[in-house]
């Protein structure tokens, strides 16, 4: 099957005009990212210069990857069920979109905002580290490694936060409901990173690449799974 | 509704518009239509009535690929209706749910863009405009859709169904909500659509709508109960009739009205009004006319009785519901 560029691309367009002026939606894209940048920031500014040291020994940035794991999943979760909800998915389903394309368009709406706040949080919370943390802190902190890594996995585990939340919501009936199921279910991912940034997983180059490795999995068999399991009969009748 | 559209439509018009043969859709135990089977042609604007429930909208949506039917067969747009065939079908037909569906927070423009995108139009800001221009909302495209009123918005979800030029145009209650103006200006959008050959399907329990707009019309009720023109429909169900009035009731119209030629049999109607009903209306009149004049009545009007599509689709159900509890 050739996908249909155009198709995903009004998809993509719409969805982002939509949420643009979806007062709900802005404040979920806002409010996880907010909590894992105001948290640690506090922190940060009440450490003295002396545990520079121990703050270098651990990949502490890495718990900032909570952001593009909880943060999509949670808007995703609103794709289809508000559609649904709204009355607007009968009328796009009665066009010739392909479900692979209709999902693929709305998963990009999510993702590129994702990944764009995530990277623009990441490269505040940097800023106000050099900036207004005490001296030596900011060196023990950035370091080249963390910043691939958040290079790497911040569109990994967008892609899988969000088609836990398509998934989701494909099966809800109520907007809430998916989001408040869809953060649950994304918290595993966010689990990883943390346990490393907490050293309790060692931060080595191959549990990385391993873990890499499955994201990049999920992520392109998430699509097709869902895709698969989208029924637009039971999406519009409610049943089958 | 462009010419060239129709030129090229008009190229693979062999068949029938819509070619239903014994389509049944199920949900679990409940039936919601049971072994349809009609055909409509091109150009065709086909009425189909019934109650709420009677399974009108899941045939629009079984039709437009979005429920698969349990059983039966059917050709839409040339196309036959299977799962593989879900795109090219969609790509043909247009659906106006009953629900306008808009997104309420993009304007006008923007939801049809999106729409001409997806139906993949070759020009789609041309498009959109000649939508709007065949709705009479040009001066409403950056309006956003939140902020239109019912009718308003359901001329939008009109314009909508128009990008694709669609060969065959669903429309499910389109005027279902909608104060008499909002509706009116509905009628007269879909009357034009009819005039200009697009093939439309209407969904409906306004009967007047559908004497209205349509040449043909079914009526179901899970069932197909009956299909044809609505005259048609009339002259099936109801017997000719001529409505007599005269000034003053009649002394004797059992000897007025007996052995006449072409009548069968006749009632009083109120205080002075005699329905007479007839097997050949243009020999019945004149002899009854002559036999009024010959008693000395006081006719004041001689007329054919009337029968409303309302009347077919009421004797229709009440038959239904008789034999149901029969």
């Amino acid at each position: 099957m050739r996908l249909s560029i155009r198709w995903i691309r009004a998809m993509f367009r719409k969805e982002l005009r939509d949420y643009r002026r979806n007062a709900q939606m802005i404040v979920t894209m806002a409010y996880l990212p907010l909590i894992f940048l105001i948290q640690p920031l506090v922190v940060l500014f009440k450490v003295p210069a002396s545990t520079a040291q121990q703050i270098s020994e651990a990949p502490v940035l890495l718990y900032m990857l909570a952001i593009p794991a909880l943060a999509p999943g949670t808007v995703a979760a609103y794709s289809v069920v508000g559609e649904r909800v709204q009355g607007t998915l009968e009328p796009v389903l009665t066009t010739p979109i392909r479900r692979e394309e209709l999902l693929l368009g709305k998963a990009l709406a999510v993702f590129v905002p994702s990944v764009a706040i995530s990277f623009a949080v990441f490269a505040f919370f940097i800023v106000c580290v050099e900036l207004f943390t005490p001296p030596g802190i900011a060196a023990a902190l950035v370091q080249g490694p963390e910043l691939l890594a958040q290079v790497v996995f911040t569109p990994l585990l967008a892609g899988c936060s969000i088609w836990i939340g398509v998934a989701i919501s494909t099966r809800s009936s109520d907007v809430r409901t998916a989001q408040g199921f869809s953060l649950l279910a994304t918290v595993p991912l966010a689990v990883p990173t943390t346990l490393m940034a907490f050293k309790v997983i060692p931060a080595t180059l191959g549990v990385a690449f391993g873990f890499a490795a499955i994201l990049l999995v999920v992520d392109g068999l998430g699509w097709r799974l869902i895709s698969a399991t989208f029924d637009r009969e039971r999406l519009i009748a409610g049943t089958r | 509704m462009s010419s060239e559209r129709l030129a090229s439509a008009d190229g693979n018009r062999g068949g029938p518009a819509l070619s239903v043969h014994g389509l049944s859709k199920r949900f679990g135990d409940r039936v919601a239509f049971q072994d349809l089977s009609f055909e409509i042609g091109y150009g065709e604007v086909f009425g189909f009535l019934g109650p709420n429930g009677a399974g009108k909208t899941t045939t629009v949506r079984t039709l437009g690929t979005l429920l698969r039917p349990t059983s039966g067969s059917a050709i839409v747009a040339g196309i036959p209706l299977t799962h593989e065939n879900g795109v090219e079908i969609r790509r043909r037909v247009a659906i106006m749910p009953e629900s306008p569906g808009l997104y309420l927070r993009l304007s006008v423009s923007e939801n049809l863009e999106c729409f001409a995108d997806l139906y993949e139009t070759p020009d789609p800001k041309d498009r959109v405009e000649r939508a709007l221009h065949a709705v009479n909302l040009a001066n409403r495209a950056n309006d956003i859709c939140g902020t239109l009123s019912k009718g308003l918005r359901q001329r939008v979800a009109l314009a909508r169904a128009l990008l694709s030029d669609p060969e065959v145009l669903f429309l499910d209650e389109p005027t279902a909500g909608l104060d008499p103006v909002a509706a009116h200006d509905v009628h007269e959008l879909i009357a034009s659509l009819g005039r200009g050959g697009v093939t439309i399907f209407l969904t409906t329990h306004r009967l007047e709508e559908a004497e209205r707009l349509c040449d043909r019309v079914a009526i179901l009720n899970t069932t197909l109960r009956t299909i044809g023109r609505p005259d048609e429909l009339r002259d099936r169900l109801f017997a000719k009739a001529l409505t007599v009035k005269t000034l003053a009731p009649l002394t004797d119209p059992g000897y007025v009205f007996a052995g006449l030629p072409a009548v069968e049999s006749w009632h009083q109607d109120g205080q002075a009004t005699y329905v007479v009903v007839v097997s050949d209306l243009a020999t019945a009149a004149p002899a009854i006319t002559r036999a009024l004049v010959t008693a000395d009545a006081h006719v004041l009007s001689i007329s054919e009785s009337h029968h409303s599509l309302e009347d077919v689709y009421l004797e229709l159900i009440a038959e239904e519901g008789e034999a149901r509890v029969t």
